[in-house]
């Protein structure tokens, strides 16, 4: 099953992107000129993938294999210029956070030192113990020295045991931990504190999927050796599935470690991506880093901050700034959000189901825009002044209460296009399902081939696009200091919103088979003029940070305040 | 029988024969999911002569992971206390501790005022007054 697919049949030549998780990995053999990195590159032009896009950030994904790869390289070097073990290395290695350079450097100065501390050699042996405790502790069971008083009852028992039979092996050796005397393998690490196999495995299980840890130290109280990997895959015996589960830790840990490279979020995906553009904090204020994992193209998500999704064209410490307030502000927000409104000509209840906000009531006829409620006519010819906030209001307010007022309905006239934009993008998922139908219909209806009217789709996917962009142009407008440059920034706004309004409109309207040949035209000229808006405003955006055009009314994290 | 149930049943054969450290003391240890010891504060401290009594919940991860623990105030144990917060029932718990082992470092916690802070002011007083429990 391939979504593989070209069209080439109208004067808008563009070929389909793969949507689908499993293209990405076909796009490996040899067809890497086919891999649409971002979802937005390549619509409306053909041909091989052409330059990165100014607002495209350079990156690669590695699987974990090829991680692991990138860090058997960094083992293999540190075990041949110590001349220890790879296991050895890689713990060694794992304590200093895969800082080779700080690694060679502390440990060219005191090797002893550094590995005691990583727990792959034994701390020299303490001054003289007094005698009394010595030979107490020469009877202990298998217990760390430290255990002395704290298992005092197993001890007493024990010593006095000892002293009767000096022949240590006499005994047969029992567990500390579980006391099964039918248990017969044990295993210690170079500490050689023993104990039975299936407590060692109990141990590293619950250590590795209850607590996602991945540096297992020694049982014994107060021990800090470390397990080697094949200790820890000898523990774990035949569960292979926790073994993976480790192996698995480690690359995240590794990853972790790293400034260039970032685990992918999403759940129980194993990918990395690398990111040198973006492994700095300043490179942050010039660069929106938007990257997919390579598993999967519905894996977006930011490398920059914490945000699993493509939050162009904001920066992330406005986009994260945003996000806060929204949080903290969101019982005010709350009643936008909702789903229904009233007409406000006839009050009676409307409900939203598309993600146009052309409404009109089913019972009054009224036609009014959802955004503002204003009437539509408004809207339709002279559009669209929806998007900007008048600031005279708040200029204007004198006292306090006003003030406040204003700066809350100044804040509301963001979210609310803010939150539009979400629910509206929310809905035309919904409408994927609708459009699959109507594609359907129209094949049975009309002359036209399943190729043919995959225009519907298109269509739907890039109007849930760009009002993922338009969700957070509304953010970064929210936080633009007023001037030309924030008119620009709005003028480029509505003429995207715009012109997704439209295209939603459209592709919501129903389908009459006597014009379905130029509705074609229409939707396919429409979605080729919308993803010309939003590269314009991406494209613009991105500059404006490369030029350091952006100014701000507050102070952001990493930009100048002037 | 479970590793937690025969690790404990050894445990308690341990204390039955051995006796308890000087300041502890077996309250109740009806089964292997909950037990209660008394711990009083030797040396000369702001709690000196105060029991206390903290009771121990295991799972059957035990000793694996840590048991749960807690300073309780009245007869019927169940002050909705929160677990108590000491390093070794946390990041540094080893399987090889146990339940006497854990009451001799809460006791030399409380002898060193090294209290936890969970230890809210209500259970403070009723413990520093000696309420609550009778120790037989
Ligand atoms: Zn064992
Ligand atoms: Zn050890
Ligand atoms: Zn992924
Ligand atoms: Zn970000
Ligand atoms: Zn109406
Ligand atoms: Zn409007």
């Amino acid at each position: 099953m391939s979504s593989d697919y070209e069209i080439s049949d109208d004067e808008h030549e563009y070929y389909e992107y793969d949507d689908e998780d499993e293209e990405m990995v076909d796009a490996e053999d040899g067809s890497a000129s086919e891999i649409e990195v971002d979802g937005f590159g390549n619509d409306f032009k053909v041909g091989v993938r052409q330059e990165r896009k100014i607002y495209e950030v350079d990156y690669s994904a590695l699987s974990q294999p090829e991680v692991e790869r990138i860090m058997q390289a960094d083992v293999d070097h540190i075990s041949s210029i110590f001349g220890v073990e790879p296991p050895v290395a890689a713990i060694l290695l794992r304590h200093m956070n895969w800082n080779k350079e700080k690694l060679i450097e502390k440990y060219m100065d005191n090797a002893s030192a550094v590995a005691v501390a990583a727990g792959v050699e034994l701390p020299p042996r303490e001054p003289t113990p007094p005698p009394s405790k010595s030979s107490s502790s020469r009877g202990s069971m298998a217990g760390p020295q430290r255990t002395t008083r704290r298992l005092s009852a197993d001890k007493g028992s024990d010593s006095k045991g000892k002293r009767a039979s000096p022949p240590i092996d006499a005994e047969p050796f029992v567990c500390p931990i579980c006391f099964d005397d039918s248990q017969t393998e044990f295993l210690s690490l170079l500490c050689d504190h023993k104990f039975c196999a299936g407590c060692w495995k109990e141990y590293i299980t619950s250590k590795v999927r209850t607590e996602a840890e991945c540096m297992i130290t020694c049982m014994a109280e107060g021990c800090n050796i470390a397990a080697p990997d094949p200790f820890v895959e000898k523990a774990l015996a035949d569960d292979r599935e926790t073994w993976s589960r480790y192996q698995e830790l480690l690359v995240r840990q590794f990853v972790a470690c790293i400034p260039h490279l970032k685990f992918c979020p999403y759940p129980s995906c194993t990918y990395t991506v690398s990111c040198p553009a973006a492994a700095t904090k300043s490179s942050l204020t010039q660069i929106v880093p938007i990257v997919t994992c390579g598993a999967s193209s519905a894996h977006v998500f930011c490398f920059g901050c914490p945000i699993d999704a493509d939050h162009r064209p904001v920066v992330c410490a406005v986009a994260r700034m945003w996000l806060q307030k929204c949080e903290d502000d969101s019982e005010t927000a709350n009643w936008i959000k909702s789903n229904t409104k009233e007409c406000s000509k006839c009050q009676s209840t409307i409900e939203k189901n598309g993600g146009c906000n052309h409404m009109t009531c089913k019972k009054c006829k009224y036609e009014f825009c959802w955004v503002c409620m204003g009437p539509w006519s408004e809207h339709g010819t002279s559009w669209y002044s929806c998007n900007r906030y008048d600031e005279k209001a708040s200029i204007e307010a004198r006292d306090a209460q006003t003030r406040s007022r204003a700066s809350l309905e100044r804040y509301l006239h963001y979210y609310n296009r803010w939150a539009n934009h979400e629910q509206s993008a929310k809905l035309s998922m919904e409408l994927h399902a609708k459009t699959e139908k109507k594609m359907e219909e129209m094949q049975i209806t009309s002359a036209l081939t399943w190729i043919q009217v995959q225009f519907m789709k298109k269509a739907v996917d890039v109007v849930f696009r760009c009002r993922m962009t338009l969700k957070w142009t509304y953010a970064m407008a929210y936080y633009l200091a007023p001037g030309n440059q924030k008119e620009l920034f709005e003028d480029n706004q509505r003429d995207l919103e715009r012109a997704v309004e439209e295209l939603s409109e459209l592709i919501e309207a129903p389908i009459d088979p006597e014009t379905i040949m130029s509705l074609r035209q229409k939707v396919t000229d429409k979605t080729v003029y919308v993803q010309k808006r939003n590269e314009i405003m991406l494209e613009d955006t991105a500059k404006g940070y490369l030029e350091g055009r952006w100014r701000w009314n507050t102070h952001v994290e990493g930009f100048d305040t002037d | 029988m479970a590793v937690s149930s025969r690790r404990l049943q050894k445990e308690l054969m341990d204390i039955k024969k051995e006796g308890t450290p000087v300041g502890i003391e077996l309250l109740k240890a009806d089964d292997f999911s909950k037990w209660i010891l008394s711990v009083e504060v030797l040396g000369d401290t702001v709690y000196k002569g105060e029991k206390f009594a903290l009771m121990f919940r295991f799972d059957n991860q035990y000793p694996i992971s840590a048991p749960a623990v807690q300073f309780v105030v009245d007869d019927k144990w169940s002050a909705p206390e929160h677990p108590i917060c000491a390093s070794i029932l946390g990041s540094e718990w080893s399987p090889v501790l146990s339940v006497v082992s854990v009451c001799v470092t809460i006791q030399s916690m409380l002898a060193s005022c090294k209290v936890c802070p969970c230890l809210t002011a209500h259970t403070r007083a009723a413990l520093l007054t000696g309420r609550g429990f009778s120790s037989a």
